[in-house]
Order: structure tokens, then sequence, then C-alpha cells
């Protein structure tokens, strides 16, 4: 039995070096993609309106706005990665091109097919967020403190929010087929990143308390209180208990729903 | 496990849920032997593709066991997988890749290592006439060129057993004779393959051994020789009368050597043991009955398909 389960590693990694090569290929579109939306964001909103006298204020009165925003759009980069890099293809190999066959047809049981499209889709999650860092920090015309108060937080929350955007990817994915690609944008992608405590901390959200509690059931609430909690520890911020546990529990949700959706969609 | 046949099928049954539910497989039995090549031949529709689907893991049976090379297909899916080669009706090489890196992924997927997957890669390139093409992307291949870059993938792992869902089915004529030189030299490596048809020449020049199937079931088994000897006739005459009836049908049957005459859409169909003595009888006798055509040839697994189930491969 281990013998085959190594040997499963080697078919998953297999599968990896492809998704990778073809990364590799089309990194300037994933960069583009990744780095469109959070780019305008803070060039807009933490760029010329402080310059033309508008300013929000997200947050307490010492912190700048750009500071609020940077954790939130780093999360956004990866969720969206995760989106693009998983939940596109597989929804367009699944349904139209059948080019996914070939996967199915290796040499593993068909769930390790769909749990390596989680961690590919983990993988370059990570990589959106690395990507879309450096431009949230450095365009804002404001200052922007950010300080690592413990690596392994960051750590943590990385890993855990890398795996939560590759799940919700390969959930999406399996489940949207071709043709409602453009409606998955408008009911779950732009609801999720504006209702995300992206642009504002959870904590603050508390005059309104229905919309405070019904955001716990976005996932990317987690993520961008993870990253902030890590990245910008004098915001408010959830416990990191309360969203490691959340962020796991939505990895295995999404994970399950994710791949039992796959074997539905190879297998009949 | 040595001794144990690459592919046996027993009383292999599938229902489709539906709405509408369809019974797909009613009840298949079939041994593919070590080097040879098997052809399923039927018209669509027939239960091919979901025999070969069961086959391939890919699909589930509602009851029957398939065991590939000794292993029980539903329960090893992942070992049965590492020795079948697999090629589908429709076009599933990766569009992100390389003709090459289609290959050489493939090979990693079965668990080679960078170099050689590397080398399987340019001999497979170089086996197929591919070298030209390795790096141009999957996506702007044409039909006859994806299907042979689809065949060198799926026997890159050096599977057992070669599963070909028709495999020319869409091809021009040209590709095809291609792809049906491509499968006899797979024969003269050794490869088993089982091939699924509704071509009965394709049947006919490629296989050792057909499987007649129609409505998911197996109407019959054999070599093309021994199923076209079984209709007990060495000439198939088609008649095109349009007034062909009964009474002509009854009275060319009763003509030395004719072993059996059918009503057609356009005339009569009739089977003789020999064309010694036909032709003058079977003219006379029809002429009244407004004759215009009369083809004579040698039975093919059509005939033997119509004799079986009263209807064109094609219908």
């Amino acid at each position: 039995m281990s013998e085959s389960r190594f040997g499963y590693v080697r078919v998953l990694w297999g599968m990896m070096l492809r998704d990778l090569r073809v990364l590799r290929r089309n990194f300037l579109p994933f960069a583009t993609r990744t780095v469109m939306n959070p780019l305008l964001f803070v060039f807009v909103f933490t760029y010329v309106f402080p310059r033309i006298g508008q300013a929000f204020q997200g947050g307490p009165a010492n912190v700048s706005y750009a500071t609020i925003v940077v954790p939130g759009l780093v999360a956004v980069g990866m969720v969206f990665t995760g989106i693009a890099a998983v939940a596109l293809p597989l929804s367009l190999e699944l349904g139209g091109t059948r080019e996914i066959e070939d996967r199915v047809l290796a040499p593993v049981p068909v769930e390790w097919v769909a749990l390596e499209k989680l961690l590919v889709g983990g993988l370059q999650g990570i990589l959106g967020g690395i990507v879309v860092f450096p431009l949230v920090y450095l365009v804002p015309a404001t200052p922007v403190e950010v300080h690592i108060a413990s690596w392994p937080l960051l750590v943590a929350v990385v890993l855990l929010a890398s795996l939560t955007a590759g799940a919700l990817g390969l959930a999406l994915g399996t489940i949207v087929r071709p043709a409602q690609i453009g409606l998955m944008f408008a009911v779950v992608v732009v609801p999720i990143t504006f209702l995300g405590c992206v642009y504002y901390p959870w904590a603050l959200l508390h005059p309104i308390p229905w919309l405070q509690y019904l955001v716990l059931l976005n996932p990317l609430v987690y993520m961008s209180e993870g990253l902030r909690a890590a990245l910008t520890p004098e915001l408010p911020h959830m416990a990191p208990p309360a969203f490691l546990a959340a962020l796991l529990l939505a990895t295995l949700v999404l994970g399950w729903i994710g791949v039992r959706a796959f074997v539905r969609r190879t297998l009949s | 496990m040595a001794s144990a046949p690459p592919l046996l099928i027993s009383t292999l049954t599938k229902r489709y849920p539906g709405p509408p539910p369809v019974e797909a497989l009613r009840g298949i039995d079939l041994e593919v032997r070590p080097g040879e090549i098997f052809a399923l031949l039927g018209p669509n529709g027939a239960g091919k593709t979901t025999t070969v689907g069961i086959a391939t893991t890919r699909v589930r049976p509602s009851s029957g066991t398939v065991r590939v090379g000794g292993l029980d297909a539903l329960r090893e899916p992942a070992a049965v997988k590492r020795l079948i080669g697999v090629v589908t009706q429709y076009n599933t090489l990766d569009r992100s890749c390389t003709v090459g890196e289609n290959l050489y992924y493939h090979c990693r997927y079965f668990g080679l290592g960078g170099r050689e997957a590397r080398a399987r890669t340019g001999e497979l390139l170089s086996q197929f006439r591919l070298s030209e093409r390795a790096t141009a992307m999957a996506v702007t291949l044409s039909g006859g060129l994806a299907q042979r870059v689809q065949i060198a993938r799926a026997i890159a792992h050096r599977p057992s057993i070669l599963f070909l869902d028709e495999p020319t089915a869409g091809l021009d004529p040209q590709s095809r004779l291609a792809l049906w030189e491509m499968v006899a030299g797979l024969r003269s490596q050794g490869i088993t393959v089982l091939l699924t048809t509704h071509y009965m020449e394709e049947a006919d020049r490629l296989s050792d051994r057909v499987a007649i199937i129609d409505h998911g079931q197996v109407l019959v088994t054999g070599t093309p020789a021994e199923l076209k000897r079984g209709l007990g006739a060495e000439t198939v005459v088609e008649v095109q009368a349009d007034q062909a009836d009964e009474t002509l049908r009854s009275r060319v049957a009763a003509l030395p050597t004719v072993r059996e005459a059918t009503l057609t859409a356009g005339g009569l169909r009739v089977l003789a043991r020999s064309r010694d003595g036909l032709l003058p009888g079977l003219v006379e006798a029809a002429l009244p009955y407004g004759l215009r055509d009369v083809a004579v040839h040698e039975p093919t697994l059509e005939t033997v398909f119509i004799q079986l189930t009263g209807r064109d491969l094609r219908e």
C-alpha cells in the first residue's frame, strides 16, 4: 500500500509539473489578470483620492486606508488566482474539451486528480498573493505600515488561505458549466470580494450586525482577517484560532464538494 | 497473472437512469486474447462506447465484471489504468501543451522520471513521424494528425491493451488509411488492441476477431472469415426490382444454389452457395418485376450483420 501511495505521489507530481509548465507559458496573462484589479483599486483609492483631497477612513484614525486594504487585496489576489487558475480551465476541460481525460486515465484514483488541482490552485494562489503584494505596498501615496509580528502565523495563514483558494477554485470549476462562467463572476466572485472584509476590517462591521454575521459564510473574510493579523497586527482583526479553524473548515468543505463533483463529472 | 487474458468481460450490464432510462448493455461477454486486434462492430448506440468506458474504468457497470490482465477494473481502477491505453472518440489532447509535451507529461503521469520520459517522447515522436511537429501546439493539429498523437500518447506507457474507440470516425479517407496502417503496425509490435467501429470494412481489414454487437448484446464472435462462412453462402446478389413481392421472393428462393432470399427496400437480397448458373434464372424471374440492376459481391460483415438483425449497419 505504501508503495502505491508513493506511486500516486509521483503521478501527482507529474501533473503538477504539467500545470506549472502551462503557467510558465502563460505567465504574462496570468500576472496581468491577477494584478489589474488590485492595481487599479490601490491606484484610485490610495493614490488618487488622497491627492485630490478625498479619503476613506476604514479603521482607526492613525492608520492610513492603504494599510487597511493591503492584506485584503493580497487575499483577493489569492482567491482570484485560485478561481482563474483552477475553476476556469477545469470548467472548460470538464464541460467542453474533455482534455482532463488523459489525467483521469492516469494510474491513480480519480480523487487524486481533483486533489492535484486543489494543490496547484493553492500554489498559484500564493504566487498571486506574491505578485499583488509589492503593488499594494508601493503604489499608495499614503504610508503603508506593514510589519510581520509572527512569521509562523503568516506562514500558517498563507498556507491555509491558499488551500482555501484552491478548494474554492476546484468546487467552482467542477460545478459551473462553461456557459455559466460569466454568471459565476456576477453571482460568486464579485459578491465574495465586496463582502470579504477586504476594504474594511471585520470588527468594524458591528454597527450592521446582520451583515457582520452573514459575511462569516464567506471564506475570503478569514483570508483577509488572517492576513490582517499577520501583516498589520495593530489593526482590529479576528483571533488567530478563529480564522485558522475557519480556513481549515472552508478548505475541507469546499475540497470535499469539489472532489465529489469532480468524481461525478468524470465517472458515469 | 501472466496467463490472464488482456481483457475478460462477463455478463456486463449498464443501465443509465435517464430519464428516459436506457439499457445500454444487456449482458456482454467478451474475451480479448494477447496480441490480437479485436473489433467491436455495431451501429451507433449499440453499446460499444459504454463497454469501452467500463473496461477503461470511466463508467461504472450496473452488474457484471471486467478483468484487465486479471485485475478487477471496478475494485482496482488505479492499477488497471497502468495496463490500458485509451484513445477516445473525441480529441482529448492537452490543448495548452505542445505535441511533445503531450507525450512527455503523459509519461510523467505514469511515473517515469524526467530523463526516461524525454527518451520515450523522442522514441514516439520518431516512430509516429511526429518529430517535426514536436513543438507545435496540440490545438493546431488536423484531425488525422491529432489522432496519431493520441495513439502515440496512449501507448507511451507500454500498456498491455490499447482501446481505440471509433478511431476513424470523422477522419478523411486518406487519414483513415494511414490510421489502418498504424494499427497494423501496432499488431506487429505485439500490442493487443480492442477497437470499436461501425465501419464493417474497418473491422474486416484490421481485426483478427470481431464481435458484432447490437442493442447492448453480443450477437456473434469470431474471425471475419468464420463469420462470413457462417452465412453458408459464397455469393450475395442485390437485385433492384421495383415491383418485387413475395411471389418473386419465393420463386427466387426455389432456384438452385439459392440459400435464402429476402425482400429489401428496393428489391431482393439473395444469398447463394455458388454463382454457377444463378444469374440467368434470377434475371429471368425478376424481369417481369421491373428489374433495374443486379449487383454480385462476396459476403461481407455487413451481410452478416443484416442476416443477424434484419437491419443495415448504417440505419
